[in-house]
């Protein structure tokens, strides 16, 4: 108890000590930290103040629920259900095979990489997530949609949901394995010794053990590729053909949300405009939910 | 073992295999079919003309002149904003509501797609200021987008510094300022320069938020009150719309193959760089820790 009051009159002589420069200077840093909340909330304003009218003068249920998109017939109808379901549609799915194809390159350079490889590897997989989106969809221009064309024939426009999954799913690759290797190094080598003095053999430990292990970590990737693959632009509209309509098949065109947004931006005009916009506020609304979801996963974990 | 364990385990070795072979080769694919088609394309006078119909020429240099624009500005706000940040976030910040709150903020920025902050900088930048469709909208759009890449990477570098430098310093006499300034910062100099060539990295790919902030006119910014295409919003032009191109052999196809060739071959430059910095760092420790 002693000592302990001891320290507190030294901490509080050392407060003491401080200048009324350091102390500006302390206030000063406090004030730039406290841009990216003040950022945060000024966009969170900002999209719903211009997004947000629009949805309740269309209706909520109109605007979300309805499937017909015409913005510039008379009366318009703006309903943005075929583009939710474009959305998650193609996010769901390019997730699925991303997930797979990720996880198992993260085990294969957390586990059975020689060292050498994994060292050229790496920065492999980093280029693949410093590659522009616009090159991305260009590829899927000169080489997914003729090679969709190929298999399904020529009376296919190449252009589909299909093309947009698979550009969507190299995409979140890079995402997902630098996360789950990550968390699957983290996990104590102890556990995988024990597994292993038990008489399983690596990869009994690795599925067994080491991934259960790091399920939280592993799962974070996940959510954070969902986020990823839902708010990609650029290389989706480049592929997706952007016809409005409820996807019937694979092959179908389609227009997702964020392509919605940027395809009409220029030459639209008034409600049309506000429209896109509320668009916009919808697309906010799920990132943001998938953002909270991944904090959570995120604390629970704490890789901070 | 028994053979049943044998035979799942060889199987699931070459689903891994394959799997890895998948993305390297996927990655190979990109890289070797854009650079073999677009590298015959770039040459001179591609780099060092206009776009422009008057005079003929199909050049991309008003685009690289929008790039390195954004590059500058954006990095001449965000990289002090985001150091003081992190110096706050690692020195002096105490857990509790005020810290817990900043981390969500930077993680929400983290997580919001490049349209969102395109629509919000329309909004706000473009708009409610009235900057109108410029390079200075652009940069300040992507000042907010590239803070958090700047804050977490500089963390990490901050933390990395031994405590005992800061101690030795602190029983020096030196204030906690001069400590930060004189000590802390330069040992952690070449975590941040990676930081920044990160960010460089994502300003230089970005093409969603600057095409809605800083237009998509192929035209040569002369102040920062100018709008600009860079060089993804006009590669994003030339794949889209194939216009027709000043030249007699060349097409916009052509054209195309030659600009994502260019970028790809930044976005290695740029790779490399980062990644040789932090090879560097690494080393410098392990010299440290003996």
């Amino acid at each position: 108890m002693n000592i302990e009051q001891n320290n507190e009159e030294k901490f509080i002589k050392l407060k003491e000590k401080s200048t009324p420069s350091e102390k500006l200077f302390e206030l000063m840093l406090l004030f730039c930290a406290s841009l990216s909340v003040l950022a945060v909330v000024t966009i969170t304003i900002y999209l719903f103040y211009r997004g947000a009218p629009v949805i309740f003068k269309v209706g909520v249920n109109n605007f979300i629920f309805n499937t017909e998109w015409a913005p510039l017939s008379v009366p318009p109808s703006f309903g943005i259900l075929p583009m939710i379901v474009a959305s998650i549609t193609a996010t769901i799915c390019a997730v699925a095979f991303g997930v797979v194809i990720g996880i198992m390159t993260a085990v294969y350079l957390a586990e059975l990489a020689p060292r050498w490889l994994a060292r050229i590897l790496r920065p492999a997989i980093d280029l693949l997530a410093g590659i522009p989106s616009v090159v991305y969809g260009f590829w899927g221009l000169a080489v997914i949609i003729p090679l969709i064309r190929k298999v399904f024939g020529d009376d296919n426009p190449g252009n589909s949901l299909l093309a947009v999954i698979i550009i969507l799913s190299i995409m979140i690759l890079p995402t997902i394995i630098n996360l789950s290797e990550t968390s699957l190094r983290a996990v104590p080598i102890a556990y995988k010794e024990g597994s292993l003095a038990l008489g399983s053999t690596q990869l009994q430990s690795v599925f067994k053990v080491q991934i259960p292990a790091a399920k939280s970590g592993i799962i974070a990737s996940v959510v954070l590729g969902i986020g990823r693959a839902f708010g990609e632009t650029m290389a989706v509209v480049m592929v997706a053909g952007n016809a409005v309509q409820m996807p019937e098949s694979f092959l179908s065109m389609v227009r997702t949300l964020t392509g919605g947004i940027v395809i009409e931006m220029n030459y639209s005009e008034g409600l049309h405009k506000d429209a896109l916009f509320g668009i916009g506020v919808v697309l906010f609304i799920f990132i943001m939910i998938i953002n909270l979801v991944l904090n959570k996963m995120l604390k629970k974990k704490v890789i901070r | 073992m028994n053979m049943r364990t044998k035979v799942i385990d060889r199987i699931l070795k070459v689903f891994i295999w394959i799997c890895t072979a998948f993305t390297v080769s996927i990655l190979l694919f990109i890289v070797v079919y854009i650079i073999s088609k677009g590298i015959r394309f770039v040459n001179w006078e591609l780099l060092s003309t206009n776009y422009s119909s008057y005079k003929r020429t199909y050049g991309i240099l008003p685009m690289i002149v929008s790039t390195l624009y954004l590059i500058g500005m954006t990095l001449l706000i965000s990289t002090p904003l985001g150091i003081l940040t992190s110096i706050y976030l690692t020195q002096y910040a105490k857990p509790g509501k005020v810290l817990s709150s900043i981390r969500f903020a930077i993680e929400c920025l983290a997580g919001i797609p490049s349209i969102i902050y395109g629509l919000f900088g329309l909004v706000f930048f473009v708009q409610t200021l009235r900057f109108g469709a410029s390079m200075l909208s652009g940069a300040l759009t992507l000042t907010i987008m590239v803070l958090p890449t700047i804050i977490r990477a500089t963390e990490e570098a901050l933390l990395t510094v031994p405590l005992s430098y800061k101690e030795g310093s602190l029983a020096l006499g030196a204030s906690k300022r001069r400590t930060i300034f004189k000590v802390v910062l330069p040992s952690a100099i070449t975590g941040i320069i990676s930081a920044i060539i990160l960010s460089v990295g994502r300003i230089v790919g970005e093409s969603a938020a600057v095409m809605l902030t800083a237009g998509s006119a192929a035209n040569f910014p002369k102040s920062i009150f100018e709008p600009g295409a860079t060089l993804t919003v006009q590669l994003y032009y030339m794949a889209t719309e194939m216009p027709k191109i000043f030249h007699p052999t060349l097409t916009a196809e052509d054209l195309t193959y030659a600009i994502a060739t260019v970028l790809i071959v930044l976005t290695l430059i740029i790779n490399l760089s980062a990644t040789f910095t932090g090879t560097f760092i690494k080393n410098k420790q392990i010299g440290k820790g003996k």
